[in-house]
């Protein structure tokens, strides 16, 4: 029954793209889908009956192959596709970033992409006006990025949940409206650019595929840390914070401190993913940094499963990689955005690959 | 003495809901605090806990003033408690909510965690070892892989237990912890709550199950419109007719 009201409801939006016509022709179509998925399940049965060999994958060797694939995969590419996985990436180390407040903490933060632009800005700026390149500019606009975290943490430390999530749209707000405004730093709408490419060891980066791996690399360290400060009596401080603030006080966990260590530890990421969009793009301007930024990030932690690592960087792939390759069909991207998260939360709420929620 | 209450007064607006009790606490004994609905009880709980700030009066653990100290911070000095309305951590394991009773006896930070130095393997090795003793203790373990909120109420309340022994208190605080159990739960609850006792505990429950106060208390304060009407031995509190006059009600027979 929920599935019938569905298709109606999807064609439905699909009315104003497809016409009537179009949207008839959605309805009997999938209508049909869901009566052969039916019939399908019925004979179920009789496929059940039928045993596939039962194939046991180790884990490391799994690990593995998605390495050397990952490795080899700009060889087998085109400039345009590798754009799409470098800023995949990007993607993934701010997503799991807002995963630490989000999906670790229970903290809703409506106003990531203010970290994501106080890091490419913070790198931009030391890049380009105090000339200090790439490995330079790095660490000290990771340090700007946190210092801002704590800055945020101070009046949101006495908010819960809604509250919280509108101080956080607050500070998104304000940080976008100062970027635009404030000409004689950040040179208002027109942005900054020049912003240099990094360098390794002496080694001009000159091709995307070079940029791909410098990504590639800071995406192992960001999941390699994080993962390794989420098994730890840190990470388990901060799932008892989202469980239960009152009862994590009563086990001994200062809730303040974590509530500074979570929100300053996410924005570091934000901060390491800015820096990297910042110097792959070599122009930023505020337009990156607007609310709806903040939202999609929100998106990729929601869809893949707050809390959980893999499903975070699943969420990412899927919404960068998804769009770019189907194109084509660009109208109705945000349609099926929007479609595909109703439906998630409807059916599977904790997100495709459920972390603890 | 491992506590003393000196003159505890909460107030929210006009209501004085807790008002100049003053009680001490020798260490090793089981106490329980007893009276109707709305007595203050759980007020009194919350104020020695730090859940909340105490309008006046001073209280003491170990001879040090702990009034207004945070939550985690009386914790770390050693009380530990549980809640009225259960508040384990549902979606974590029930093994993951005793470890996370050891937050305050364990150190490892940061960069530990990251590198997963020998220190913090070992650590968390010890946090584990230790939570599967606790568990043992309230007689849980064989559902540690378990999801907290999927456990039978009954174990729900030990697991609250097994949390709270976890952050290796000297005094533990029981919030009701027979609400809703039935009579062989409750005697189950008793010969645990005597067990915390023998293993050097001091204990201090809060219970409306009769049967569950006269046969472990070693000492009863009663409460009644946030006063302490009385206070001694179950004998003396069954023979005490303020009590039995007005909080048990005329005729009433143990």
């Amino acid at each position: 029954m929920n599935a019938l009201l569905f298709i109606l409801y999807l064609s439905f939006l699909s009315l104003p793209f497809m016409g009537i016509k179009g949207a008839l022709w959605l309805l009997a179509v999938a209508y049909s889908a869901y009566i052969f998925f039916l019939l399908i399940k019925k004979s179920s049965k009789a496929i059940k009956a039928v045993k596939l060999p039962h194939v046991r994958l180790d884990t490391k060797i799994l690990y593995a192959l998605l390495l050397v694939l990952l490795l080899a995969l700009p060889f087998g590419l085109k400039d345009y596709y590798i754009d799409v996985f470098i800023l995949a990436g990007i993607y993934i180390i701010l997503a799991l970033g807002l995963n630490v407040v989000i999906g670790f903490s229970g903290l809703l933060n409506l106003g990531f992409a203010a970290f994501y632009a106080i890091g490419a800005y913070a790198f931009a700026l030391l890049a380009v006006k105090a000339g200090l390149g790439f490995w330079g500019a790095l660490p000290l606009s990771l340090l700007i990025t946190t210092i801002s975290g704590l800055i945020l943490s101070f009046p949101a430390l006495r908010l819960h949940g809604d509250y919280l999530a509108i101080v956080t749209l607050g500070f998104g707000e304000i940080i976008h409206l100062t970027l635009n405004n404030w000409d004689e730093l950040t040179n208002g709408p027109n942005g900054i650019s020049g912003i240099p490419m990094p360098s390794l060891f002496g080694f001009e980066i000159q091709r995307l595929s070079h940029y791909y791996y410098i990504v590639f690399m800071f995406v192992l360290i960001a999941v390699f840390i994080i993962r390794g400060v989420y098994n730890s009596r840190i990470g388990r401080a901060w799932l008892a914070l989202k469980d239960d603030e009152m009862a994590a006080e009563a086990m001994g966990i200062n809730t303040t401190k974590y509530k500074f260590l979570a929100l300053s530890f996410g924005a570091l990421w934000a901060g390491l993913a800015g820096t990297l969009f910042a110097s792959k793009m070599m122009f930023i301007s505020p337009e990156s940094f607007t609310f709806m930024e903040s939202v999609f990030i929100v998106c990729m932690v929601i869809l893949g499963g707050a809390g959980s690592i893999t499903g975070v960087i699943t969420g990412s792939l899927l919404l960068i990689v998804l769009p770019e390759v189907l194109r084509e069909f660009q109208l109705y991207r945000m349609l099926a955005l929007g479609t595909g998260l109703v439906l998630m939360m409807v059916f599977r709420p904790q997100g495709l690959i459920g972390g603890r929620k | 003495m491992i506590l003393e209450i000196r003159e505890l007064t909460k107030s929210f607006g006009g209501l004085k809901a807790v008002e100049e009790v003053s009680f001490k606490v020798m260490p090793g004994i089981i106490l329980s605090v007893i009276g109707p609905n709305g007595a203050g009880k759980t007020t009194l709980f919350n104020c020695l806990t730090g859940a909340l700030l105490p309008t006046k009066g001073k209280i003491f653990f170990e001879d040090k003033d702990i009034t207004g100290k945070r939550p985690y911070e009386i914790t770390e000095a050693g009380i530990a408690r549980t809640f009225q309305n259960i508040r384990i951590f549902g979606k974590m394991s029930v093994l993951e909510n005793v470890m996370i009773g050891q937050h305050s006896r364990s150190r490892e930070g940061f960069v530990g965690a990251v590198l997963r130095t020998n220190g913090f393997k070992k650590e968390e090795s010890e946090i584990k070892a230790k939570a599967y003793e606790f568990l043992e203790f309230t007689g849980i373990e064989e559902y540690a892989e378990t999801r907290a909120e999927n456990l039978p109420y009954g174990y729900q309340r030990r697991l609250e237990i097994a949390r709270a022994l976890a952050t290796e208190p000297k005094l533990i605080l029981l919030d009701e912890p027979a609400a809703g159990m039935n009579p062989q739960e409750s005697i189950e609850l008793m010969t645990l709550i005597n067990k915390i006792r023998e293993w050097g505990k001091t204990v201090i429950v809060i219970e409306h199950d009769m049967k569950v106060v006269m046969g472990i208390s070693d000492k009863i304060v009663v409460l009644d419109h946030g006063v302490k009407i009385a206070e001694g031995t179950p004998k003396e509190i069954q023979s005490n007719t303020d009590v039995i006059e007005a909080y048990l009600g005329k005729g009433f027979e143990f």
